[in-house]
């Protein structure tokens, strides 16, 4: 059996989990909603993902990403866990690495990344408000009953799209509404949204910082046609969509695992057997000072396995 | 009177001791929490920062506690902080709560302001003048201790072996400076507390990145604020380094004025009207901290803070020139703190392949 390396990317509206070769090339892929309840979606990729291919390979190494990575690590048992903006960064790099620009648009989080010479020289991430992600954009095709798989074609047929103002993904709803109300095509409207976000994107993430090509554009967005031809219209240049676009965190969290494990040579990795086993959270509140900390107890089988969220850390117990 | 005042830090232990010294009771202001944020946007306006909606609900926590009296700052400059407690106590007494604030603004702005607030204070509380100004002098001195504790523990924090020992003992050591009393007593209660932050177990195999932090005093200064941003920064292995401590903004901004230094520094770059709040700060500092060889700044800002969005849009051209990569957070109501961490250790990662990379270029060896 070949040795291959797991990924698995968790965001507030996919989860991702791959299986790549030593070259980064996807052997298996998942894309799966997480639709509020992590744990069991990470299990449950997991096993599919090893009904696939569990009797091909072998798992040499695992990584984690993803705003839930720090779970999801203790779910599979995970050599590295990494932030998302590496972990694209690493998978970008590997598809092309002349990348100077990743533009990464995810469920609630977009960000621009900036590299030179392969390596990562800035970043920015939305901060306080989550306009124009993907979040947003599937609300207004549920809103217009559009699936929104086609939401970015149906834009490409815009004659004359409208300008909604994108400031603030409420008042882009608003603005939209009443653009509706006056008659105006459901196209042309769908294209002036993506125009807004784009705007929205560049004027905020985007601020001040050298967007140089090759531009890859990443993350679950990234489907949308629409926005990807208003990216080109606003840079004026081509702007790249790689293959597995959806699933670039997961990949570059696999890639980390690779890394990391060639130093040490074992993984952590639990084995597919964990969609067997049952996770569980609780919580509770510290009442041992005025800071009335959180804290997370997370088991396995019944077995307590981690604690987190106290600030002083009396409470945390490391993973065995 | 029973006084209160704003909770920055741990500041309020000197505050506490002013207060109480000088003859009047004191209502320590609690850590800001859920309930004094969900308090604070409550009654705020939609629009204010979130410097304002926090005070605004510690002042009506103070207030249920039994505070009359709150003592607090204003400011100088085209910042609206300058006019926050105006506005606290005209929506104060618009919700029929009796309490008087007294806002000190900078004494060299209106000195005859400043010393009828000071006579109010004092008179009131019946304290012969000598005492009143030895008391402040205690408390000056206990400030000063907090700051150079907190300031140790930054640098104690990178190297901890156990997750929050540093912490803990930074707690016991403000425990014992709230029991000194006199100028002698805090010096040995800041020597003790030193002495132990020191024994904390450390890992000196580490090598600590240093990294500022830069932006507006209130969500620089006050924790809870700040997602205990300079903790977590701590615990990842990150010496910090704060630029405002309250004691260097008072001295700087009552008595004498040597910002000058960091206004030499932000010219280059912003070379017209002052634009109030810590804008001018954030852009001067950048470029200090890039002076002083460190790896990164990370610039706080409540959110539509105008002064440190005006710092913002500069900071790139600084960054560029001076090489110092610069990350914004902007802060707001929101109390999650996993997306801070995702771009903080993105941050860091990006500041320690550039440290790499550095050390390889000039053929150091890389540890």
């Amino acid at each position: 059996m070949t040795g291959a390396y797991l990924g698995v990317d968790v965001g507030s509206v996919s989860t991702n989990v791959v299986v790549v070769d030593g070259d980064g090339k996807i052997l298996a892929r998942r894309y799966l909603r997480t639709d509020g309840r992590p744990i069991e979606t990470v299990q449950k990729g997991i096993k599919q993902i090893g009904e696939e291919i569990g009797d091909k390979v072998r798992i040499a190494g695992a990584g984690t990403t993803g705003s839930a990575r720090h779970l999801s690590s203790m779910i599979i048992g995970a050599d590295i866990v990494k932030n998302e903006i590496t972990a694209h960064a690493v998978a970008a790099l590997n598809v092309n690495p002349q990348v100077q620009t990743i533009i990464e648009i995810g469920g609630q989080d977009s960000k621009i990344i900036i590299l030179r010479d392969g390596v990562v020289i800035d970043f920015a991430m939305n901060t306080v408000c989550a306009a124009g992600t993907g979040s947003f954009l599937d609300q207004q095709a549920a809103r217009l009953r559009i699936p929104i798989e086609e939401f970015g074609s149906i834009a490409l047929q815009a004659k004359n799209p409208v300008r909604i103002a994108g400031r603030c993904a409420v008042f882009a709803e608003s603005d939209m509404i009443h653009k509706q109300q006056l008659g105006y095509n459901i196209e042309d409207i769908i294209a002036g949204l993506c125009e807004a976000l784009v705007r929205n994107y560049l004027n905020n993430v985007g601020k001040g910082k050298e967007i140089l090509a090759p531009i890859l554009f990443q993350g679950g967005v990234a489907a949308n046609l629409g926005l990807v031809k208003a990216f080109e219209k606003y840079l004026g240049q081509e702007v790249i969509v790689p293959e597995n676009y959806d699933v670039m965190g997961a990949v570059g969290a696999a890639l980390l695992a690779r890394d990391a494990v060639s130093r040490k040579r074992t993984t952590l990795f639990k084995g597919f057997k964990i969609k067997d086993l049952t996770f569980k959270t609780s919580s509770f509140e510290c009442k041992g000072c005025s800071n009335l900390c959180e804290v997370v107890q997370f088991y396995q089988d019944g077995e307590l396995l981690a604690r987190w969220g106290d600030r002083c850390g009396k409470w945390e117990v490391q993973a065995s | 009177m029973r006084i209160s005042f704003p909770r920055m830090g741990y500041s309020y232990i000197a505050f506490k001791y002013l207060v109480e010294n000088i003859g009047h009771d004191c209502v320590v202001p609690p850590e800001p929490s859920k309930k004094t944020l969900d308090l604070g946007v409550r009654y705020s306006p939609e629009f204010a920062c979130i410097p304002f909606k926090i005070l605004m609900g510690t002042y009506l926590e103070v207030a249920e506690m039994g505070a009359d009296t709150i003592i607090t700052s204003g400011g100088v400059g085209p910042c609206r902080a300058g006019y926050y407690w105006i506005m606290h106590q005209q929506i104060l007494k618009e919700l029929g709560i009796e309490m008087n604030i007294i806002g000190f603004e900078p004494p060299l702005h209106d000195l005859r302001d400043f010393w009828k607030k000071l006579k109010l204070v004092w008179k009131s509380g019946g304290v012969s003048y000598k005492e009143f100004v030895r008391v402040l002098q205690v408390a000056w001195e206990k400030l000063k201790a907090i700051d150079d504790l907190e300031q140790l523990s930054f640098h104690v924090r990178p190297y901890e072996v156990v997750r929050g020992e540093t912490t803990r003992t930074l707690w016991k050591a403000l425990e014992m400076l709230d029991q000194a009393c006199t100028v002698a007593d805090i010096a040995a209660a800041r020597d003790e507390g030193a002495r132990l932050l020191n024994l904390v177990t450390r890992d000196e195999t580490r090598d600590p990145l240093r990294v500022g932090i830069i932006g507006e005093i209130y969500v620089v200064l006050e924790p809870s604020a700040n997602h205990y941003l300079q903790i977590m920064l701590g615990e990842m292995g990150v010496s910090v380094d704060r630029s405002i401590y309250l004691t260097g903004y008072c001295g700087r901004n009552t008595i004498v004025t040597p910002e000058d230094d960091v206004f030499a520094m932000a010219r280059p770059y912003l070379n017209e009207a002052p634009i109030g709040g810590h804008g001018v700060n954030s852009v001067g500092e950048t470029v200090l901290y890039a002076k002083h060889g460190f790896d990164g700044v990370v610039q706080l800002a409540p959110f539509a803070c105008i002064p440190e969005i005006v710092a913002k849009s500069i900071i790139p051209r600084i960054s560029r020139e001076l090489d110092i990569p610069v990350l914004t957070l902007f802060i707001d109501e929101q109390t999650g703190k996993a997306g801070v961490q995702t771009r903080i250790e993105a941050f860091i990662d990006l500041l320690e392949k550039r440290r790499e990379r550095k050390r390889k270029g000039r053929g150091r060896l890389v540890v």
